[in-house]
């Protein structure tokens, strides 16, 4: 992989740090009045989701990391790993539960992701931002605590569980944000 | 589709910047204080290991777009013992940030006779008549240090700063000095936790001095006389009260040539045209720049520095 200067850091350029696959979110020049120029950098941990802040001399660089996002198509899981599929080349990729973590919970047979791979190996699973799926266990009816602003969980067929309105039924098909894990409004069955 | 050709500014900031430059011009002519224009392209640059140069070429042979009219002005002082000041443009290479374009606009004057402090006096109330309501606060180095860090920045030792520093700062610290520990510090702690206003921060560490003379202070601890200005948290200004000895001015020159050096920079030949001029006798005086761009961007409330230039050097 290339090295990378500090003036060649630019948001969104994949680099190594400690070992681990970083995103650059922030690289911003600090130069205290008659003093050597540094910079703030924020990176993302592309494992873990944290972000660092590092600081870097002019004089510093780091090494790119091998990380690229596909679009694929999630395929089945056999319990311990995770298929995805990439549409054009057919390639499969297995991806374990560090992985798929709480992506997991969204996934739907023939569904689309994207899959960061990392030295050609899944590292993150990014689910799409809205899915549709179905309600496969709920209370009945009305019934619910208003309290709550008219909800009541429902489980999805995924094994999400997600705040619904109170008229929504088992069969139904809601349509879920995965990022905030809100409900969105009902979806029309296929 | 590009936005490339787009300039980065508002009318309304072009028209702020043409009243502050009326504004500049009346300050210092109602103080018979005279405007002085510099060369720009010269065939000397300062020796400062932590400015680079943009380069040109000149009849075959490299010169510099300057960084600072400063030692242009200093050359005029030395015949001409008068008050003066510039208002243009200077060049500083790899310089981009939200407080940085590489091409900026410095106001530099100084005044014979005054030191320092009294120029202190002076910057506050230029930036007075700009930005009204202004509080003004003065505060030494040590003292900065002291009640923000509970160490005395002039005895404290690399050690020391590196160990305070570590709780707010992650950088591989080898090869870091003192000063960079210092100016760390400042960076990401003491800057952003000062008053709202206007605050000088004076008596540098003698290690920092750059071209202002070196004088004990009440306690006895020798210090520079060099104060920085910071309007909001920004640094704002940077002053002297002017170091006038030709020697110890070639003595700081061959210092900052060995840095220069140590960091793997490429040489730059002392200004012996500056070094000249400072035989002949600079008169008793204190200078300040003060970067315009970065006052008209706290006096209009504005967080990048693009949004006061037509096009910044990324669009020029």
């Amino acid at each position: 992989m290339a090295t990378y200067s500090i003036n060649d850091f630019r948001t969104g350029l994949k680099v190594m740090l400690d070992g681990d696959p970083c995103t650059i979110v922030e690289n911003e020049l600090v130069k205290p009045g008659k003093g050597q120029a540094f910079n703030r950098v924020k990176l993302r941990n592309l494992a873990t989701g944290r972000v660092w802040e590092r600081t870097f001399r002019q004089t510093d660089s780091l090494e790119g990391a091998d990380v690229m996002d596909r679009d694929m198509e999630y395929l089945y899981t056999d319990g311990e790993f995770w298929h995805f599929m990439d549409p054009d080349s057919f390639e499969q990729f297995a991806a374990d539960a560090k992985a798929v973590a709480d992506a997991a919970k969204w996934l739907r047979e023939q569904d689309k992701c994207v899959v960061t791979l990392f030295n050609d190996a899944p590292l993150v699973i990014t689910p799409p931002n809205h899915v549709e799926l179905e309600v496969t266990e709920t209370d009945p009816g009305l019934k619910g605590d208003t309290a709550q602003g008219g909800t009541k969980p429902a489980t999805l067929s995924t094994g999400a569980v997600v705040k619904v309105p109170l008229f929504m039924n088992q069969g139904d098909v809601v349509r879920v944000d995965t990022r905030t894990g809100e409900y969105l409004g009902r979806a029309s069955k296929d | 589709m590009s936005d490339h050709h787009l300039p980065t500014s508002t009318p309304a900031a072009l028209e702020a910047r043409a009243a502050l430059y009326q504004l500049i011009r009346h300050f210092f002519a109602s103080r018979h204080v005279l405007e002085v224009e510099l060369p720009l392209l010269c065939q000397h640059f300062v020796t400062d290991p932590f400015i680079q140069p943009v380069v040109a070429e000149r009849n075959g042979r490299q010169a510099y777009l300057q960084s600072s009219p400063e030692y242009a002005m200093k050359r005029l002082l030395a015949q001409m013992p008068r008050c003066i000041y510039s208002l243009g443009k200077a060049f500083r290479d790899g310089e981009s940030s939200r407080r940085h374009n590489c091409e900026f606009t410095m106001l530099e004057w100084y005044r014979v006779e005054l030191d320092d402090r009294a120029l202190m006096a002076e910057v506050a109330e230029l930036v007075k008549a700009v930005v009204p309501d202004l509080a003004v606060n003065y505060l030494s180095y040590r003292d900065w240090f002291f009640n923000e860090l509970g160490v005395d920045p002039h005895c404290a030792t690399r050690e020391e700063l590196q160990t305070l520093g570590a709780q707010w700062i992650e950088i591989n610290p080898d090869g870091l000095s003192k000063d960079d520990w210092l100016d760390l510090l400042i960076t990401h702690r003491l800057e952003s936790r000062l008053p709202q206003g206007l605050t000088f921060i004076y008596d540098y560490p003698v290690s920092q001095a750059a071209l202002a003379r070196i004088a004990p202070d009440a306690t006895g601890q020798p210090v520079a006389r060099r104060f920085e200005a910071f309007l909001n948290g920004m640094e704002l200004a940077n002053g002297y009260w002017e170091l006038t000895d030709a020697t110890e001015l070639a003595l700081r020159f061959t210092a900052d040539q060995r840095r220069r050096e140590e960091l793997g920079l490429p040489y730059i030949a002392a200004d012996e045209r500056l070094l000249a001029a400072m035989k002949d006798g600079l008169p008793n005086c204190a200078g300040v720049a003060l970067g315009v761009d970065r006052l008209l961007m706290q006096s209009l409330g504005l967080e990048h520095i693009q949004q006061v230039l037509t096009f910044s050097t990324a669009r020029a």
